[in-house]
C-alpha cells in the first residue's frame, strides 16, 4: 500500500513536471525545424505521459482515499468498542449529542486532514523549496526579496492559531449541543405534542443553532483574514520583484529575460500559498477534534474485568451484601451504607421501600452496571468484581424497572447477546410472562418493535422485558418492580408462572404491591441506605410500622371512610 | 445548474437561497472585482517590463514607478475584493445552513407520531445532523470556487477563440466529451452518494440506538453482536465512501487527461499550421499557455461539481423529510373554542394502527367535569383511546369530539392546552428539575411549580436533592427513581392546568404511601375537570365516578365504580381480584 502511495506520487509529479518539458521539445523541434513527420511520434509521446500521469493520479488518490477511510471506520469502530465498555455512570453524565458527534464528525475532521492536508502540506513544503532554490540560482538577492515578503507568514499562522483554535473547539462544542437538543426533540416528541411545547422546543433548537452560526461566522472571518493575508503575500513579492527587479535591469545587473523568468516563479507560489491557508485551518479543526477524542478514549472503563479475574462456570446462587455502601459518581450523598444481606441460593428475598430509597441501585450492583463504593458484593462467595464481567452477567437476568427495547425484532430483543437460545427455551420464557401476545403479532418473532418498544402496550413491553430477564433459566432474577404495568388478572398468571420459574432459582424481587410478595420467602425493607427489617411478609406486617405504612391495606380504611 | 439535482432538491435549495439573492449578486459582484485585480496582474507586469524598464537607459524610471503604483492598487483591491467576497459568501452559507435547521426542525416536530414510529429517532438525528453537515461544504466553499471558474473558464474560452479560431474550434470539440464524461460521472457519483447518505444512516440509527440502551446491552452481554453490527454498517459506509472517491478520482484525473489530449490536438494541428506557414509560432505558444488555464479551472468546477453531487444526495434526503406532511394535520380553517369545558366524546370511532385494527366502533359520551376510569386488560387498547382523545392519531373511522368540535377542527394550540396527558412513560429532558417542572406550563412563576409539587407530593424529594429545584436530572431523567421521574411528569401536567387531563398509569411505580397521596390530592386537584384515568391498581379507580371496562377494543361495561363493582361482570371479577392481591 505505502509502496503503491509512494510511487503514484511521486509518478504524477514527475510525469506532472515532465509535460512542459516535451511540448517544449516539440515547439522547439518538429515545429521550429519543420519536420512534419516528427510531429505525429512527439505528440504520441505527449499523450503517452498524459495517460500515465493519469494513472498515476488516479492510483495516488485512490489509494489515499481508500487507506485514510479505511482508518476512519477503525477509529470509529475503536471508539464505539470503547463507549460500549464505559460503565453505565459515564452514559448517565454525558450527553448523548456530544458522543454522537464525536464518532461522527469528529472522526471525520481527523480522517479529511489526514488525507488531504498532509499531502497538501508536503506538496506544498516541496513546491516552495524549490521554487525558493530555482530563485536563489537566478539573483540571489530578489529571492531574499521574496523570502522577505513571505516571513509574515510565520506571525500570521501564529495569531490565527491563536484565536482559531478557541473557535474549532466552540465550535465542534457547540455542535454537539445542538446534536443533543436534536436527539431530545426526537426521542421525547411525545411529551412535547402532549403540552404543546414544539415552541418551547424550537426555540431552544434555534437558541443553540445561532449560537453554532454566530460561532461559524466567527470561523469564517478569520478564516477569511488568514486567507487573504497568505493570498496578499505574493503579490506584494510580485510588486517588490518587479519594482527592484526593475531597478537592477535598467542598472544592468539583470537581464529582462532573467526578470521575467523570476516573475514567473513568484507567480508559481500563489497556489501554496493558498493551500497553506487551507491546512491550517484544518489542522485547527484536526487538533480539536482528536482533543474532544481523546477526552472519551482517555477515561478508562471503571467497571472491566481485573487482571486477575476468573471465570465462574456453575453458579449456586447465593447473593450476598457485606457492608455495602454506595454513592452515585459525582454525588456526595450515601444512597445505601452498611447494608448487609444474604440471599441464600433458591430463595426469593423481596425487596420493599419507599419511593427513592436505593432498591433500583441495589439492584444493579448485583451485575456490576455499578459498583460499590464500600463494602463488596459476593456471589457465591466470590466477590463480583474479582469474576470476568461476562461470567458474572450470564449467571444473573434483569428486568429493569422501564423496559429496555431496541428497534429490532422480538426475538433480538429477547435474545439480545445470549449464544443461540432453543425455540423451546424461548417459548418456556414467553409463556412465564404471559407474553404470548407477540405469537399474534403480523411475523411473529421476527416482527420489528418500534423504537424503545413504541408499538407495543406499556404491558406488553413489559412482560417482553420479563421474558428476556427469565430466557435461558439463570440461576439468579433481579427483577425490578416487573408487574407495575400490568392488570390484575395477568398479573395473577404471571405470579402463579413466576413461582415455578423461581424453584431452585435465587431472586432479588423490588416490589411496590403487596401481591407479588407472595412469591418472596422473605422481605427485606430498605430504609435510610440499609436494611430496616427484614423477615416473612407477615412477620414484618405485624412488627414494624413502616412496612405497614408502605404495604398495608390502609387503602381500605380509606376507601370505606369514602363510602360512608 | 438545471438538470444537475432532483427536482425537489433543487427546489428546497432555490428556496433557501431566495433570501439572499442579493447578497448573492453581491458576492458576484465582489468575485467579479477580484477576477479583474487578479487577471490585470500579468499584463500590469508584462506592461511593466516592456515599457517601463529599459536596459542601461538610467534616470528615468517614472513609467515603472506609475505602473508599480497600478500594481499596488491591483493587489490592494485584489486582497480587499477577496477578503470582503469571502466574509460575504460565509454569510450567506452560514445563514442559508442556519435557516435550513430551522426549517427542518419544525417541520419534524409538525410531524405525528406515526411518522415518529417508522423513521426512529436515529434517522431523524442523522438527517438533522449529517445531511445538514454534508451540505454544509457546498455552501462554505462552493459559491467561490463555481463562480471564480466559472468567469475563469468563459474568459479563457473568449481569449483563445479571438487568438485563434481554428485552434479554438478544436478546443471547443473537447467540450462534447466533457459533457459525456460529467454525465457518467453524475449517474454514478449520484447513485454512490446515495449509498453513502444510506449507510451513515444506519451507523448513527444504530450507534444512538445501541448507546440509549447500555444497562440493557451491559445486563446481557450484547457488546460483541452490537460491535459486530456496527462494524458491518460502518464497513457498509467505508465502502460506499470508498465508491464514491473511485469516481472522483477518476473524474479529475480524466478531465485533466482530456485536456493533455486537446493540448496535443492543438500542437498537431497548429504545428501543422505553422509548418505550413499558416500561422505565427508565437500565437501557437500564446494558445498552448493559455490552454493551461483553461483546464485548471475546469479541474476545479469537477471539483465543485463532485461537492454539488455530495451534497445533493443529501438534498434530496432532506427534502423528502420536507415532503412528508402531518398525517394528523391542523386545520386550515380552524375552529375557536372560546372557553372549553371539556366534553368529550367518541362518535363510533375505529382505529387501527396501520394496519391492526384496535378500537371497534367506540360510542362514547364524557360530560364536562366528569372523572372516567379505563380498566382492562393489557393491550386492550386504553392508552390508543387516550391518545386519540389527546389526537395524536386521528381515527380511522367516526370522529373525536372536544365540546362537540371534532379534534380535526380545533387548533392544535387549543388543544394542547386544553388536554394534558401523563402518559405511560414519564420522559424528562435533560435540564434542571424546574425546567422539566415548567415544560408544562413555560410561564409559570417559582411559586406555581413549588404549589404543583407539593400538591402531589413531590416537593419533599425535590427539597432534599443537593440542590433542589434546580439539580440537573440528566438525559431522559437518570438522576431520578423512577417513582421520583413520575411524581415529576405528573406535577408537570398539574402545572399545565388542562381543562381535560389524561393519566396513563401515572401512579404505577410509586409506592403505596406516595400513591395514596396522590389519590387524595386528585380529588381537589380534578375537581372542574374532565378526567380519564388510566391505571391497573383499582384504589385510583374508586374516586372515578364512571368506570369503563375496554376489552380488545370494546367498551364492554359503564357505570359507577359501586355498582360495577358489586355486579357480575368483568370489573366485578376484577376488583375481587385485586381485594384478594392486596391481602
Ligand atoms: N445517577 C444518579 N446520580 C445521583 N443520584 C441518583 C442517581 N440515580 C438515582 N439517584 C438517587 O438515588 C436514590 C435512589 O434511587 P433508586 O432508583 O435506587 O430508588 P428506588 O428505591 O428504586 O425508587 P423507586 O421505587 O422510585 O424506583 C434516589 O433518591 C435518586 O434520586
Ligand atoms: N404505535 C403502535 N403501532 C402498532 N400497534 C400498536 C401501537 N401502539 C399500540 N399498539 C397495539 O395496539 C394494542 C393496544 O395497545 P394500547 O397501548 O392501547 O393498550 P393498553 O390498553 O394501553 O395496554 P396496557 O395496559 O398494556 O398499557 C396492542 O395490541 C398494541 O400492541
Ligand atoms: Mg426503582
Ligand atoms: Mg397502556
Amino acid at each position: 500500500m505505502v509502496v503503491v502511495f509512494a510511487v503514484s506520487q511521486v509518478g504524477s509529479l514527475v510525469a506532472a513536471a515532465s509535460i512542459p518539458k516535451v511540448i517544449q521539445h516539440i515547439v522547439d523541434g518538429p515545429i521550429t525545424h519543420r519536420h512534419l513527420d516528427q510531429l505525429l511520434p512527439m505528440g504520441a509521446l505527449l499523450v503517452a505521459v498524459g495517460l500515465v500521469e493519469f494513472i498515476f493520479v488516479f492510483l495516488r488518490r485512490h489509494y489515499s482515499g481508500t487507506a485514510s477511510l479505511h482508518m476512519e471506520t477503525d477509529l470509529r469502530n475503536d471508539f464505539y468498542a470503547h463507549l460500549q465498555g464505559l460503565q453505565v455512570s459515564f452514559h448517565d453524565n454525558w450527553q448523548s449529542g456530544q458522543l454522537l458527534s464525536r464518532a461522527i464528525s469528529d472522526i471525520a475532521t481527523v480522517r479529511r486532514f489526514v488525507s488531504f492536508a498532509l499531502i497538501w502540506f508536503l506538496q506544498t513544503v516541496v513546491t516552495f523549496v524549490v521554487v525558493v532554490i530555482l530563485m536563489l540560482q537566478l539573483d540571489w538577492q530578489l529571492a531574499l526579496v521574496v523570502v522577505g515578503c513571505m516571513l509574515p507568514i510565520a506571525f500570521f499562522s501564529h495569531r490565527f492559531h491563536e484565536k482559531y483554535k478557541f473557535i474549532a473547539r466552540r465550535m465542534q462544542d457547540q455542535q454537539g449541543d445542538l446534536t443533543t437538543i436534536i436527539e431530545e426533540m426526537a426521542t421525547g416528541v411525545r411529551i412535547i405534542k402532549a403540552f404543546g411545547r414544539m415552541p418551547l422546543m424550537q426555540k431552544r433548537f434555534e437558541d443553540q443553532a445561532g449560537l453554532l452560526r454566530g460561532t461559524s461566522l466567527h470561523a469564517i472571518n478569520e478564516r477569511a483574514e488568514i486567507w487573504t493575508q497568505l493570498n496578499f503575500l505574493p503579490n506584494l513579492s510580485l510588486v517588490s520583484v518587479l519594482l527592484l527587479g526593475g531597478m537592477s535591469v535598467v542598472q544592468g545587473r539583470l537581464t529582462i529575460g532573467g526578470l521575467v523568468a523570476f516573475m514567473s516563479y513568484v507567480f508559481m507560489l500563489t497556489w501554496p500559498m493558498d493551500a497553506i491557508g487551507w491546512v491550517l485551518a484544518m489542522r485547527e479543526e484536526f487538533q480539536t477534534a482528536s482533543e474532544r477524542l481523546n477526552e472519551v478514549l482517555d477515561s478508562h472503563p471503571e467497571i472491566a474485568d481485573r487482571t486477575h479475574a476468573r471465570t465462574h462456570e456453575r453458579s449456586r446462587g447465593r447473593i450476598e451484601f457485606r457492608g455495602v455502601g454506595f454513592k452515585y459518581p459525582k454525588s456526595n450523598d450515601w444512597i445505601l451504607r452498611d447494608l448487609n444481606l444474604v440471599v441464600e441460593p433458591g430463595e426469593t428475598v423481596g425487596l420493599v421501600g419507599r419511593t427513592g430509597s436505593g432498591k433500583t441501585t441495589l439492584a444493579y450492583l448485583v451485575p456490576r452496571l455499578y459498583d460499590v463504593s464500600e463494602g463488596s458484593v459476593l456471589l457465591d462467595g466470590i466477590d463480583v468484581r474479582d469474576l470476568q464481567l461476562r461470567s458474572l452477567r450470564s449467571h444473573i437476568g434483569v428486568a429493569f424497572e422501564d423496559p429496555i427495547l431496541f428497534s429490532a425484532s422480538v426475538h433480538e430483543n429477547l435474545v439480545m447477546g445470549r449464544a443461540i437460545v432453543s425455540d423451546h427455551e424461548l417459548k418456556r420464557a414467553i409463556d412465564v410472562a404471559q407474553a404470548g401476545f407477540v405469537w399474534d403479532l403480523p411475523w411473529g418473532l421476527e416482527t420489528r418493535v418500534g423504537e424503545q418498544g413504541y408499538t407495543l402496550s406499556g404491558g406488553q413491553r413489559q412482560r417482553l422485558a420479563l421474558a428476556r430477564a427469565v430466557l435461558g433459566t439463570p440461576p439468579v432474577l433481579v427483577l425490578d418492580d416487573p408487574l407495575s404495568a400490568v392488570d390484575v388478572h395477568t398479573e395473577a398468571a404471571i405470579e402463579e408462572a413466576l413461582a415455578r420459574a423461581l424453584q431452585g432459582v435465587t431472586g432479588l424481587l423490588v416490589v411496590h404491591r403487596p401481591s407479588t410478595l407472595a412469591l418472596a420467602d422473605r422481605v427485606a425493607l430498605i430504609d435510610g441506605g440499609s436494611i430496616a427489617a427484614i423477615g416473612t411478609h407477615r412477620e414484618l406486617l405485624r412488627t414494624n410500622e413502616l412496612y405497614r405504612a408502605l404495604l398495608s391495606q390502609e387503602y381500605r380504611e380509606d376507601r370505606e371512610e369514602a363510602l360512608a | 445548474m438545471a438538470g444537475l439535482l432532483r427536482r425537489r432538491s433543487r427546489r428546497l435549495l432555490a428556496g433557501l437561497a431566495r433570501p439572499y439573492r442579493w447578497w448573492l449578486a453581491l458576492a458576484a459582484v465582489l468575485i467579479l472585482i477580484r477576477s479583474a485585480a487578479f487577471l490585470s496582474l500579468p499584463y500590469l507586469v508584462g506592461l511593466g517590463i516592456d515599457k517601463g524598464v529599459r536596459p542601461g537607459t538610467t534616470g528615468n524610471l517614472s513609467t515603472l514607478y506609475l505602473i508599480v503604483g497600478a500594481l499596488l492598487l491591483a493587489i490592494a483591491l485584489n486582497a480587499l475584493a477577496n477578503f470582503a467576497f469571502l466574509r460575504v459568501s460565509g454569510q450567506i452559507g452560514a445563514n442559508m445552513l442556519f435557516d435550513l435547521r430551522r426549517t427542518l426542525f419544525a417541520h419534524v416536530q409538525e410531524l405525528s407520531l406515526s411518522f415518529y414510529e417508522r423513521y426512529t429517532s436515529g434517522r431523524i438525528i442523522s438527517r438533522l445532523t449529517s445531511d445538514i453537515d454534508a451540505l454544509n461544504e457546498l455552501l462554505s466553499t462552493g459559491l467561490n470556487s463555481v463562480l471564480t471558474s466559472t468567469i475563469s473558464v468563459l474568459a479563457i474560452t473568449v481569449i483563445l477563440l479571438r487568438l485563434d479560431v481554428r485552434l479554438g474550434m478544436v478546443t471547443l470539440v473537447a467540450m462534447p466529451i466533457v459533457v459525456a464524461l460529467t454525465y457518467w460521472f453524475r449517474s454514478n457519483s449520484g447513485r454512490a452518494y446515495r449509498a453513502v447518505r444510506r449507510a451513515i444512516v444506519l451507523v448513527i440509527v444504530h450507534y444512538v440506538e445501541s448507546l440509549g440502551g447500555i444497562r440493557a446491552v451491559h445486563a446481557f452481554r450484547r457488546e460483541p453482536r452490537n460491535q459486530e453490527i456496527f462494524e458491518d454498517v460502518d464497513a457498509r459506509y467505508r465502502d460506499a465512501n470508498i465508491w464514491s472517491n473511485r469516481l472522483v478520482s477518476t473524474f479529475g484525473p480524466a478531465i485533466n487527461l482530456l485536456g493533455r489530449l486537446t493540448t496535443t490536438s492543438v500542437l498537431l494541428y497548429g504545428g501543422y499550421l505553422v509548418i505550413q506557414g499558416q500561422l505565427t509560432l508565437g500565437i501557437l505558444t500564446a494558445f498552448v499557455l493559455y490552454l493551461r488555464q483553461f483546464f485548471d479551472p475546469m479541474q476545479e468546477l469537477s471539483q465543485f461539481y463532485n461537492v454539488l453531487q455530495a451534497a445533493g444526495a443529501a438534498l434530496e434526503k432532506l427534502a423528502g423529510v420536507i415532503e412528508e406532511a402531518p398525517t394528523v394535520p391542523e386545520s386550515v380553517t380552524p375552529i375557536r373554542l372560546d372557553s372549553v369545558k371539556g366534553a368529550v366524546a367518541f362518535e363510533h370511532v375505529t382505529f387501527a394502527y396501520r394496519d391492526k385494527p384496535v378500537l371497534h366502533d367506540i360510542d362514547l359520551n364524557v360530560p364536562a367535569g366528569q372523572i372516567v376510569a379505563l380498566v382492562g386488560e393489557t393491550g386492550a387498547g386504553k392508552t390508543t383511546m387516550a391518545r386519540l382523545i389527546a389526537r395524536f392519531y386521528d381515527p380511522t373511522i367516526g370522529r373525536v369530539t372536544l365540546d362537540d368540535v371534532d379534534l380535526r377542527d380545533v387548533a392544535v394550540e387549543e388543544l394542547r392546552r386544553a388536554v394534558v396527558t401523563v402518559t405511560q412513560e414519564s420522559f424528562l429532558f435533560s435540564g434542571t428539575v424546574g425546567e422539566n417542572l415548567l415544560f408544562g406550563r413555560p410561564g409559570a412563576t417559582r411559586d406555581e411549580m413549588v404549589e404543583a409539587a407539593k400538591a402531589i407530593g413531590a416537593h419533599e424529594f425535590i427539597s432534599a436533592m443537593p440542590n433542589g429545584y434546580d439539580t440537573d436530572v440528566r438525559r431522559r431523567g437518570v438522576r431520578l427513581s423512577s417513582g421520583q421521574r413520575q411524581l415529576v411528569a405528573f406535577a408537570r401536567a398539574f402545572l399545565a392546568d388542562p381543562r381535560v387531563l389524561i393519566l396513563d398509569e401515572a401512579t404505577s411505580s410509586l409506592d403505596l404511601p406516595s400513591e395514596r397521596l396522590v389519590q387524595r390530592a386528585l380529588r381537589t386537584l380534578l375537581r372542574g375537570r374532565t378526567a380519564v384515568i388510566i391505571a391497573h391498581r383499582l384504589s385510583t379507580v374508586e374516586i372515578a365516578d364512571r368506570v369503563l371496562v375496554v376489552d380488545a377494543g370494546r367498551v364492554i361495561e359503564d357505570g359507577p365504580p359501586s355498582e360495577l363493582r358489586v355486579a357480575e361482570g368483568r370489573y366485578g371479577s376484577l376488583h375481587r381480584q385485586w381485594l384478594e392481591s392486596l391481602a
